[in-house]
Protein backbone atom coordinates (compact mmCIF):
# COMPACT_ATOMS: atom_id res chain seq x y z
CA UNK A 1 0.00 0.00 0.00
CA UNK A 2 0.97 3.60 -0.47
CA UNK A 3 1.18 5.53 2.79
CA UNK A 4 1.36 9.22 3.63
CA UNK A 5 2.11 10.56 7.10
CA UNK A 6 1.19 13.86 8.74
CA UNK A 7 3.13 14.92 11.86
CA UNK A 8 1.39 17.69 13.80
CA UNK A 9 3.54 17.97 16.93
CA UNK A 10 7.05 19.07 17.76
CA UNK A 11 9.84 16.71 18.86
CA UNK A 12 10.47 15.86 22.56
CA UNK A 13 7.48 17.94 23.74
CA UNK A 14 5.14 15.33 22.32
CA UNK A 15 5.49 11.68 21.36
CA UNK A 16 3.74 12.12 17.99
CA UNK A 17 6.98 12.45 16.06
CA UNK A 18 8.55 9.36 17.69
CA UNK A 19 5.45 7.31 16.96
CA UNK A 20 5.26 8.62 13.40
CA UNK A 21 8.91 7.68 12.90
CA UNK A 22 8.35 4.15 14.24
CA UNK A 23 5.29 3.82 12.02
CA UNK A 24 7.22 5.08 8.98
CA UNK A 25 9.96 2.56 9.70
CA UNK A 26 7.41 -0.25 9.91
CA UNK A 27 5.84 0.86 6.61
CA UNK A 28 9.24 0.62 4.90
CA UNK A 29 10.24 -2.62 6.67
CA UNK A 30 7.04 -4.30 5.48
CA UNK A 31 7.80 -3.32 1.90
CA UNK A 32 5.07 -0.70 1.52
CA UNK A 33 5.60 2.61 -0.22
CA UNK A 34 6.05 5.72 1.92
CA UNK A 35 4.93 8.47 -0.41
CA UNK A 36 5.58 11.47 1.81
CA UNK A 37 5.91 12.66 5.41
CA UNK A 38 4.40 16.11 5.89
CA UNK A 39 5.24 18.22 8.94
CA UNK A 40 2.66 20.76 10.09
CA UNK A 41 1.87 22.90 13.16
CA UNK A 42 4.78 22.53 15.65
CA UNK A 43 5.69 19.39 13.69
CA UNK A 44 7.88 21.61 11.51
CA UNK A 45 10.34 21.75 14.42
CA UNK A 46 11.25 18.13 13.70
CA UNK A 47 13.26 19.45 10.78
CA UNK A 48 15.81 21.67 12.52
CA UNK A 49 19.43 20.58 12.45
CA UNK A 50 20.18 22.92 15.38
CA UNK A 51 18.59 20.73 18.05
CA UNK A 52 21.13 19.35 20.54
CA UNK A 53 19.41 16.71 22.69
CA UNK A 54 21.32 15.14 25.62
CA UNK A 55 23.82 12.49 24.50
CA UNK A 56 21.87 9.55 25.87
CA UNK A 57 18.62 10.62 24.18
CA UNK A 58 17.37 9.83 20.69
CA UNK A 59 18.13 12.37 17.98
CA UNK A 60 14.78 12.81 16.31
CA UNK A 61 15.72 15.15 13.44
CA UNK A 62 18.74 12.97 12.64
CA UNK A 63 16.63 9.82 12.56
CA UNK A 64 14.32 11.38 9.98
CA UNK A 65 17.32 12.62 7.98
CA UNK A 66 18.83 9.14 8.00
CA UNK A 67 15.55 7.68 6.77
CA UNK A 68 15.49 10.18 3.91
CA UNK A 69 19.06 9.30 2.99
CA UNK A 70 18.54 5.54 3.13
CA UNK A 71 15.12 5.35 1.46
CA UNK A 72 14.71 8.63 -0.41
CA UNK A 73 11.78 9.48 1.87
CA UNK A 74 10.16 12.78 0.94
CA UNK A 75 10.17 14.90 4.12
CA UNK A 76 8.16 18.08 3.57
CA UNK A 77 7.88 20.98 5.98
CA UNK A 78 4.92 23.32 5.56
CA UNK A 79 6.18 26.74 4.54
CA UNK A 80 3.46 28.77 6.30
CA UNK A 81 3.91 26.89 9.58
CA UNK A 82 7.71 27.06 9.22
CA UNK A 83 7.78 30.82 8.66
CA UNK A 84 5.87 31.41 11.89
CA UNK A 85 8.24 29.21 13.85
CA UNK A 86 11.62 30.24 12.43
CA UNK A 87 12.42 27.17 10.38
CA UNK A 88 14.25 28.18 7.20
CA UNK A 89 16.17 26.70 4.31
CA UNK A 90 18.77 28.65 2.36
CA UNK A 91 16.33 30.05 -0.18
CA UNK A 92 13.80 31.12 2.46
CA UNK A 93 16.50 32.76 4.59
CA UNK A 94 17.59 34.80 1.60
CA UNK A 95 14.06 35.74 0.63
CA UNK A 96 13.16 36.83 4.16
CA UNK A 97 16.45 38.60 4.82
CA UNK A 98 17.44 36.28 7.68
CA UNK A 99 21.07 35.64 8.60
CA UNK A 100 21.05 31.87 8.56
CA UNK A 101 19.10 28.71 7.95
CA UNK A 102 18.48 25.67 10.14
CA UNK A 103 16.81 22.98 8.03
CA UNK A 104 18.13 19.44 8.52
CA UNK A 105 19.40 17.33 5.59
CA UNK A 106 16.72 15.44 3.69
CA UNK A 107 13.94 17.87 4.57
CA UNK A 108 12.47 20.36 2.13
CA UNK A 109 10.12 23.30 2.60
CA UNK A 110 7.00 23.46 0.47
CA UNK A 111 3.30 24.32 0.53
CA UNK A 112 0.18 22.77 2.02
CA UNK A 113 -0.74 21.52 -1.43
CA UNK A 114 1.81 18.76 -0.82
CA UNK A 115 -0.31 17.50 2.07
CA UNK A 116 -3.51 17.48 0.02
CA UNK A 117 -1.71 15.79 -2.85
CA UNK A 118 -0.52 13.09 -0.45
CA UNK A 119 -4.14 12.62 0.65
CA UNK A 120 -5.19 12.17 -2.96
CA UNK A 121 -2.31 9.91 -4.00
CA UNK A 122 -1.99 7.66 -0.96
CA UNK A 123 -4.15 4.74 0.01
CA UNK A 124 -3.81 5.81 3.64
CA UNK A 125 -2.92 9.17 5.15
CA UNK A 126 -2.09 8.66 8.82
CA UNK A 127 -2.19 11.65 11.19
CA UNK A 128 0.05 11.80 14.27
CA UNK A 129 -0.80 14.36 16.95
CA UNK A 130 -3.46 15.20 19.50
CA UNK B 1 -10.18 -8.56 -8.39
CA UNK B 2 -8.41 -5.26 -7.92
CA UNK B 3 -8.36 -3.53 -4.57
CA UNK B 4 -10.20 -0.20 -4.30
CA UNK B 5 -6.91 1.67 -3.87
CA UNK B 6 -5.66 0.40 -7.22
CA UNK B 7 -8.43 2.10 -9.16
CA UNK B 8 -7.48 5.71 -8.48
CA UNK B 9 -6.30 7.76 -11.43
CA UNK B 10 -4.99 11.33 -11.52
CA UNK B 11 -8.53 12.72 -11.79
CA UNK B 12 -9.61 11.04 -8.57
CA UNK B 13 -12.02 12.92 -6.34
CA UNK B 14 -11.77 11.82 -2.75
CA UNK B 15 -13.86 12.62 0.27
CA UNK B 16 -11.79 14.80 2.59
CA UNK B 17 -13.09 15.61 6.05
CA UNK B 18 -11.39 18.16 8.28
CA UNK B 19 -12.14 17.42 11.91
CA UNK B 20 -11.86 20.38 14.29
CA UNK B 21 -11.76 19.54 17.96
CA UNK B 22 -10.09 22.48 19.62
CA UNK B 23 -11.12 25.96 20.74
CA UNK B 24 -10.28 28.76 18.28
CA UNK B 25 -7.71 30.40 20.57
CA UNK B 26 -5.36 28.95 23.16
CA UNK B 27 -3.64 26.84 20.53
CA UNK B 28 -3.01 27.41 16.84
CA UNK B 29 -4.75 24.23 15.60
CA UNK B 30 -8.01 25.91 14.54
CA UNK B 31 -6.31 28.68 12.57
CA UNK B 32 -3.87 26.37 10.81
CA UNK B 33 -6.64 23.88 10.08
CA UNK B 34 -8.53 26.65 8.34
CA UNK B 35 -5.42 27.42 6.29
CA UNK B 36 -5.33 23.80 5.10
CA UNK B 37 -9.00 23.90 4.11
CA UNK B 38 -8.54 27.10 2.10
CA UNK B 39 -5.52 25.71 0.23
CA UNK B 40 -7.25 22.37 -0.29
CA UNK B 41 -10.18 24.08 -2.01
CA UNK B 42 -8.01 24.51 -5.11
CA UNK B 43 -7.73 20.72 -5.46
CA UNK B 44 -11.44 20.26 -6.21
CA UNK B 45 -11.97 17.40 -3.82
CA UNK B 46 -15.18 16.54 -1.99
CA UNK B 47 -14.55 18.58 1.16
CA UNK B 48 -16.42 18.72 4.45
CA UNK B 49 -15.62 20.06 7.90
CA UNK B 50 -16.72 18.60 11.21
CA UNK B 51 -16.76 20.50 14.49
CA UNK B 52 -16.83 18.63 17.77
CA UNK B 53 -15.64 18.91 21.36
CA UNK B 54 -14.31 22.47 21.96
CA UNK B 55 -14.08 22.80 18.19
CA UNK B 56 -17.70 23.98 18.17
CA UNK B 57 -16.47 27.25 19.74
CA UNK B 58 -14.69 28.02 16.45
CA UNK B 59 -18.10 28.80 14.93
CA UNK B 60 -19.46 30.85 17.86
CA UNK B 61 -20.95 34.22 16.94
CA UNK B 62 -19.61 37.44 18.41
CA UNK B 63 -15.97 36.52 19.00
CA UNK B 64 -13.87 39.42 20.28
CA UNK B 65 -10.14 38.84 20.53
CA UNK B 66 -8.95 42.37 21.39
CA UNK B 67 -8.13 41.36 24.93
CA UNK B 68 -5.71 38.62 23.89
CA UNK B 69 -3.91 40.54 21.14
CA UNK B 70 -4.72 38.00 18.45
CA UNK B 71 -6.49 38.36 15.15
CA UNK B 72 -10.14 37.34 15.15
CA UNK B 73 -10.22 34.89 12.26
CA UNK B 74 -13.83 33.80 12.73
CA UNK B 75 -15.08 35.87 9.72
CA UNK B 76 -13.07 33.44 7.55
CA UNK B 77 -15.62 30.71 8.26
CA UNK B 78 -18.20 32.89 6.50
CA UNK B 79 -15.95 33.05 3.44
CA UNK B 80 -15.75 29.24 3.12
CA UNK B 81 -18.84 29.17 0.93
CA UNK B 82 -16.93 31.16 -1.69
CA UNK B 83 -14.37 28.33 -1.74
CA UNK B 84 -17.11 25.75 -2.32
CA UNK B 85 -16.70 24.44 1.21
CA UNK B 86 -20.36 24.14 2.10
CA UNK B 87 -20.63 20.96 4.12
CA UNK B 88 -20.14 21.96 7.74
CA UNK B 89 -21.20 19.39 10.32
CA UNK B 90 -21.51 20.12 14.02
CA UNK B 91 -21.93 17.43 16.63
CA UNK B 92 -25.14 17.95 18.61
CA UNK B 93 -23.75 16.52 21.86
CA UNK B 94 -20.75 18.88 21.80
CA UNK B 95 -23.06 21.88 21.37
CA UNK B 96 -25.41 20.74 24.12
CA UNK B 97 -22.55 20.00 26.55
CA UNK B 98 -21.43 23.62 26.18
CA UNK B 99 -24.88 25.19 26.44
CA UNK B 100 -24.84 26.22 22.79
CA UNK B 101 -27.43 25.88 20.06
CA UNK B 102 -27.41 26.27 16.28
CA UNK B 103 -28.53 29.92 16.72
CA UNK B 104 -25.21 30.71 18.43
CA UNK B 105 -23.23 29.82 15.31
CA UNK B 106 -22.04 32.28 12.68
CA UNK B 107 -22.61 30.13 9.59
CA UNK B 108 -25.30 27.71 8.44
CA UNK B 109 -24.37 24.18 9.53
CA UNK B 110 -25.87 20.75 9.75
CA UNK B 111 -26.17 19.64 13.35
CA UNK B 112 -26.01 15.88 13.72
CA UNK B 113 -25.76 13.29 16.43
CA UNK B 114 -22.46 11.72 17.45
CA UNK B 115 -23.66 8.47 15.96
CA UNK B 116 -24.57 10.00 12.60
CA UNK B 117 -21.25 11.86 12.48
CA UNK B 118 -19.38 8.64 13.16
CA UNK B 119 -21.16 7.03 10.21
CA UNK B 120 -20.24 9.99 8.03
CA UNK B 121 -16.60 9.65 9.11
CA UNK B 122 -16.69 6.01 8.03
CA UNK B 123 -17.59 7.11 4.50
CA UNK B 124 -14.54 9.39 4.15
CA UNK B 125 -11.39 8.60 2.19
CA UNK B 126 -9.18 11.03 4.11
CA UNK B 127 -9.73 12.45 7.59
CA UNK B 128 -7.44 15.22 8.79
CA UNK B 129 -7.90 15.80 12.47
CA UNK B 130 -6.77 19.05 14.10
Amino acid sequence: MKYGILVNEGPYQHQASDTAYQFAKAVLDKGHELYRVFFYHDGVNNGTRFAVPPQDDRKIAELWSQMAEAHGTDLVICIAAAQRRGLLDEGEAKRQGKDGNNIAPGFRISGLGQLIEAGIQCDRLVVFGD
Amino acid sequence: MSEPWEEEGPGTIKKFMYVNRKAPYGTIYALESLEVVLIAAAFEQDVSMAFLDDGVYQLKKGQDTKGIGQKNFSPTYRALEGYDVEKLYVEAESLADRGLSEDDLLVPVEVMSREALAELMNEQDVILSF
